[in-house]
């Protein structure tokens, strides 16, 4: 018992920095009075750091042939190596499952031996779940660089969700950080699992029988802050992975300080969590609400604002644009209107068939009124001021907000 | 203002709205026996018809989509918040209109049954995700809980097609029912306590392997957590405290 214990306490602590923990978006239904369903995704519940933990997220082993600086397996670093079997993931995730703690297993691995030796036995592991236990819960594989072909084929059969973590935004900084890694081997197996996915799309309009491949499609993991890149730089390559490789997520990961390494930032350094903050943001305005990147960070702007949200600082840098009356604006310019979101944007379209809406009916579907003010019009609410810069709005805006990374003292005046 | 008294069930309130249309109430108050506060008024007990209860079901489907049926349905279940007078307005305003209310979120009724909705929405999703099975010597998987809204008919179904190869109890303590899972169906039931298995001793019914894996469980939970980024405001925004004395992972156990 104390040894499985302890395994699972060093290979869990290992996997945590992956931060994906998504289980929706898979199509895989209860078979045969089988174990288990997928759907939405369930949060089973959240760690003191408050992220969600919905799968058993941990490494098959922490033994690993490469030197990755920005990683805690590395191959350099003195730390204990352990590794699961087989048959101990595979109990644990239906042990686990069975007691509703999770929704699926995430299992990533250190590299031993050789790439193919690690990814064989990952793929074991969701056979085994898949076809002895007909186990019908949530599996993520994190695929192992320089895999074949034939086993990432393979892993597309068992899992719902295959990544692979890109880890640095630009190829100058992975051969900094891992000399060891090349770019074309990670992006050779994600490129052929794209299209792979297309190709079993395709055959599923026309044959009845094609069993599921990827249900939940792919996705990666960018490190923000270890090396020099700007915002618009990772923007940039999330949108690429977004468009070439149809990811379903792009994961960014403000670097957490494991060593002392004299190429990364010092041990003492605060994880960039403002930032890693700001980048989900634009990535969210950019796959739901219509923005692009070059609209949210043109060249002039490489960094995003770290007082404002990336929506709000377009809007003030295009006052021009507003302010728009709530009851006549069309969807796509109601999505831009800072301090409204897609549910109020929907309940406003719904809502103003049934007669005009006024302030009252905006502030009790729960819009942000502090910063969306300045930017509409509507019956019971005064006409934004038209002589204001974008510069006093941006403070008044700030003087009657809490973010939660604002200093909570500041107290802005202007006038 | 007439007080109008039914009896918890669905069935009941659509009686007593049955009853307002009937005796064409304008002041009225609806609530569940025994009432809850003193009331001023003219108290009416109300019985329970199926028949009437019906009748103002396929009145309101004639108004109402599924969602909005819905709506009502689960208004009813979030029992401990006493919405029946809102029910009672969004029914009114819902028959009165000749088109469609559900997303006429200027009347006061729409806005409040959407916000009961979801809060009875997320708490069915608590319940989801929450649920803490622990396997017992019958080897049944068993948990108790006690959600802020009546939410296992809600969840019923999630489970059966989710853990269709154990068996398995929820059981409300808060409302004293629960759901049994038999390998074939799902049954309602009810459980008389011993005082055994209340006492805290719950070695006694525990298969030997359970402690095993509530500890793994909470390792994990330990392990995969980032010191450095600690957020325990964000943490219990998620895990409100109520839930903690349920959850294995804060350790817990029953």
């Amino acid at each position: 018992m104390e040894k499985i214990q302890a395994k699972l306490a060093i290979l869990a602590d290992a996997a945590k920095y992956d931060v994906s923990c998504s289980s929706s978006g898979s199509t895989r239904k209860n078979k045969d009075k089988g174990l288990g369903d997928t759907g939405s995704g369930i949060c089973h519940t959240y760690t003191e750091d408050g992220r969600c933990v919905s799968l058993l997220k941990i490494l098959m082993s922490n033994i690993c042939i490469y030197d990755c600086a920005y990683c805690v397996t590395r191959r350099s670093n003195d730390i204990r190596r352990t590794s699961f079997s087989v048959d101990e993931v595979v109990n644990l995730t239906m042990n686990f499952y069975r007691r509703n703690y999770i929704e699926g297993l995430f299992l990533s691995s250190g590299i031993m031996k050789s790439a193919d030796y690690t990814m064989e036995r990952m793929v074991l592991i969701a056979k085994k779940l898949r076809t002895e236990q007909n186990f019908n819960g949530y599996i993520h594989l994190k695929s192992i660089p320089g895999a074949s072909a034939d086993l990432m084929h393979a892993a597309g059969l068992y899992a719902d969700r295959l990544s692979m973590n890109i880890e640095m935004p630009t190829n100058e900084g992975l051969k900094l950080l891992a000399p060891d890694k090349k770019r074309e081997d990670m992006i050779v197996p994600i490129r052929q699992i794209t299209n792979e996915i297309v190709q079993y799309q395709d055959e599923r309009k026309t044959l009845k029988k094609v069993p599921t491949f990827v249900p939940a499609g792919q996705s990666t993991q960018v490190i923000v802050g270890a090396t020099g890149e700007s915002d618009r730089d990772i923007m940039k390559v999330a949108s690429a992975f977004y468009d070439k490789f149809k990811m379903k997520r792009v994961y960014y990961s403000g670097y957490v300080p494991i060593s002392n390494d004299n190429r990364l930032p010092a041990l003492s350094s605060q994880v960039p969590l403002l930032r890693e903050n700001r980048l989900y943001q634009a990535d969210w305005l950019q796959r739901f609400y219509g923005f692009t990147t070059d609209e949210l960070l043109p060249e002039t702007i490489p960094f995003f604002d770290s007082e404002i949200d990336p929506k709000l600082g377009w809007a003030l840098r295009n006052m021009s644009l507003f302010p728009l009356d709530i009851n006549k604006a069309d969807k796509a310019m109601l999505l831009r209107v800072p301090g409204i979101g897609l549910n109020s944007i929907n309940k406003i379209m719904e809502g103003r068939k049934f007669g005009q809406l006024t302030w009252d009916h905006l502030k009790k579907m729960g819009i942000a009124t502090n910063r969306a003010k300045h930017f509409i019009t509507c019956a019971g609410l005064s006409e934004p001021a038209k002589d204001l810069t974008e510069m006093q709005i941006k403070s008044l805006i700030l003087s009657g907000s809490s973010g939660k990374f604002l200093p909570h003292q500041k107290q802005l005046s202007i006038f | 203002m007439d007080v109008l008294v039914y009896d918890k069930t669905f069935e009941g309130f659509l009686s007593a709205v049955f009853y307002v249309y009937e005796y064409k109430l304008m002041d009225v108050h609806i609530c569940k026996e025994p009432p809850t506060t003193v009331m001023f008024g003219n108290t009416i007990r109300i019985d329970t018809d199926e028949a009437k209860a019906k009748r103002v079901w396929s009145g309101l489907s004639k108004k109402l989509s599924r969602e909005g049926l819905q709506s009502i349905y689960h208004a009813y279940l979030a029992d401990t918040l006493q919405e029946e007078d809102t029910m009672l307005a969004y029914i009114r305003h819902a028959l009165s209109s000749d088109r469609n209310i559900e997303k006429d979120y200027s009347h006061f009724a729409v806005l409040r049954m959407q916000r009961v909705d979801r809060m009875v929405h997320r708490e069915r999703h608590r319940m989801k995700a929450f649920i803490r099975f622990k396997l017992t010597k019958d080897n049944i998987f068993y948990d108790g809980i006690e959600p802020d809204f009546n939410v296992i008919p809600l969840i019923r179904e999630h489970f059966e097609k989710r853990y269709a190869d154990q068996q398995w109890i929820i059981y409300d303590l808060r409302r004293g029912f629960g759901i049994y899972y038999n390998l074939k169906t799902v049954e309602t039931i009810t459980i008389t306590f011993s005082e055994e298995s209340q006492g805290t001793d719950s070695v006694l019914w525990m298969d030997q392997n359970e402690s095993l894996y509530q500890t793994l469980w909470q390792q994990y939970f330990k392990s995969t957590n980032i010191a450095s980024r600690k957020n325990m405001k964000l943490h219990i925004r998620h895990v409100p405290k109520r839930y903690w004395k349920h959850l294995t992972e804060k350790g817990f156990s029953e």
